[in-house]
């Protein structure tokens, strides 16, 4: 597949995660993300795929290698930035006390998102291609239902406009109804956004080829490209 | 006023008491007889032996040995407060005897310095080892609560840590909630003592100075002092402590290293 030049994302070269007791849990792997990249990751459990998808996000420290954002090495005081534009969301989201709003709120309170608001009207936008309402956002996290959780969760990381998601089996624990909504928010998202990206670990082979163009195996900590799958 | 000078004999009439305790264990069969005649003895053993241990520091009067016996307090003190959080980290002992020996030395040496101005020497025994011995025993406190609410606390709230990093928090406000919640925690008791100091008990120090003969008056100043130099170095101390295990369990790239808590197997 041949494409004008585009951004450089996130780009990984040669890292390696080591567990405490010196376990390689990725070896050496290469990876980039460029804008209007949709990529899948399978692979059985324990291959990895969460701690790449984490190492990709600047939340684990790497043992060698390194991460790059447009060129710039993600270390120090640039990390807090760059995991607003690359953002990690687990697959088991976390909510906190309070509404949908209370946690779409949150970020804003952060020193790194000072300069801009929340947005109401871009959120309920978002809601009405999911034909929910704004009474959603009213609802106490308490009581939303699992896929519920996830949307919210999209929700509160896309409205921070990121150059990229890192959904971690965002669908694993849904089912199809829910499974659908996420789908469809997600390609949404990138419909909207085209220079944004996405890598999505799922263990649903018709996932993969619903929403990405490039899937990627993981296997026992490295990651190969899995060509047999690729359109 | 002069006090009652007790002899060995008048010690032993109260020891009697230890055999009341005694027999309501034996009459119920809480099986505690054992336990409290090793606690009885090793509470008596304990205590002589600081009495002759001070009375030596008394006698020779020099700086070094009043400074040596100090930090043996100390260093005991520290070690305290690690013993008592399950939660460790490799570290811990370093960022707790650092917290404990600042905030306790620095508020005693305020106190001698400052406070207390009339003495003969700065190092005097008899005002600095009982000032250092209360400071310490309510830090203590302080830092295990305030280390050990902080450590569980950050080890049981990490999804919500991890996800406020993820939005692009800084270490530190990702880490805010759970930091304040264990300085209040740790910081509490003493406010709460504060409240109903000489309402519901009458300080030990306090009581021990109306029985040395001291006017009621007098006593109470002191006590006062020792309540305001146990309030700041409790203060210190706490913050100390869990900013110091904040720093180690967060590193610079705003990663939690969340592994690094090790949970201690709970002794029997």
């Amino acid at each position: 597949m041949s494409r004008s030049p585009t951004e450089l994302i996130a780009e990984a070269k040669q890292i390696t995660r080591l567990a405490d007791d010196g376990t390689r849990l990725i070896n050496r792997v290469d990876f980039s993300i460029r804008s209007g990249d949709r990529l899948g990751i399978v692979g059985s459990s324990g291959s990895g795929k969460t701690v790449l998808l984490r190492a990709l996000a600047a939340l684990d420290s790497i043992q060698s290698g390194q991460l790059l954002h447009a060129g710039q090495a993600v270390s120090g005081a640039f990390v807090p930035e760059y995991r607003t534009r690359v953002v990690y969301l687990q697959q088991r989201p976390t909510l906190f006390e309070g509404t949908v709003e209370t946690n779409l709120r949150k970020p804003f309170e952060l020193a790194v998102h000072r300069n801009r608001a929340f947005n109401r009207d871009k959120v309920v936008g978002w809601l009405e291609l999911l034909d929910r309402d704004a009474g959603f956002l009213d609802k106490d996290q308490q009581n939303l239902s699992g896929g519920e959780l996830q949307i919210a969760a999209l929700l509160r990381a896309i409205q921070l406009e990121p150059r990229a998601l890192l959904l971690d089996e965002p669908t694993a624990a849904l089912d199809a109804g829910a499974t659908a909504a996420v789908e469809r928010l997600v390609s949404q998202w990138t419909k909207q956004r085209p220079d944004t990206a996405f890598v999505w670990i799922t263990h649903d082979a018709e996932q993969a080829k619903r929403m990405c163009q490039s899937i990627y195996q993981m296997t026992a900590g490295e990651l190969a490209k899995d060509t047999s799958w690729n359109t | 006023m002069e006090y009652l000078k007790l002899t060995y004999f008048q010690v032993g009439i109260a020891a009697l008491l230890v055999v009341v305790h005694g027999a309501i264990s034996v009459w119920l069969r809480l099986g505690l007889e054992r336990s409290l005649f090793v606690a009885a003895i090793r509470m008596v053993v304990q205590l002589f032996l600081l009495g002759l241990v001070l009375q030596w520091v008394f006698n020779l009067d020099r700086w070094y040995v009043v400074l040596l016996i100090a930090a043996v307090m100390t260093t005991i003190a520290g070690v305290t407060a690690v013993q008592r959080n399950r939660r460790r980290y490799k570290g811990i002992w370093l960022d707790t005897l650092l917290s404990v020996w600042i905030s306790s030395w620095f508020v005693t040496s305020f106190a001698l310095f400052f406070v207390v101005t009339g003495i003969d020497k700065w190092y005097q025994p008899q005002y600095l080892i009982p000032l250092l011995g209360m400071v310490l025993g309510n830090t203590l406190n302080g830092i295990s609560v305030g280390l050990s609410t902080f450590t569980e606390s950050a080890y049981t709230r990490h999804a919500e840590i991890e996800t406020m990093l993820s939005l692009g928090a800084t270490r530190w406000e990702a880490c805010e909630s759970p930091i304040r919640h264990a300085l209040r925690t740790g910081m509490t008791p003493i406010i709460n003592s504060m409240m109903v100091v000489g309402l519901v008990s009458l300080p030990g120090m306090m009581t021990g100075q109306l029985l040395a003969g001291t006017e009621p008056a007098e006593a109470v100043k002191y006590q006062v002092v020792i309540i305001f130099l146990i309030a700041a170095a409790t203060a210190l101390g706490t913050t100390g402590a869990v900013l110091l295990s904040f720093r180690r369990l967060f590193n610079a790239d705003h990663q939690f290293l969340r592994s690094k808590l090790q949970a201690v197997p709970e002794k029997s």
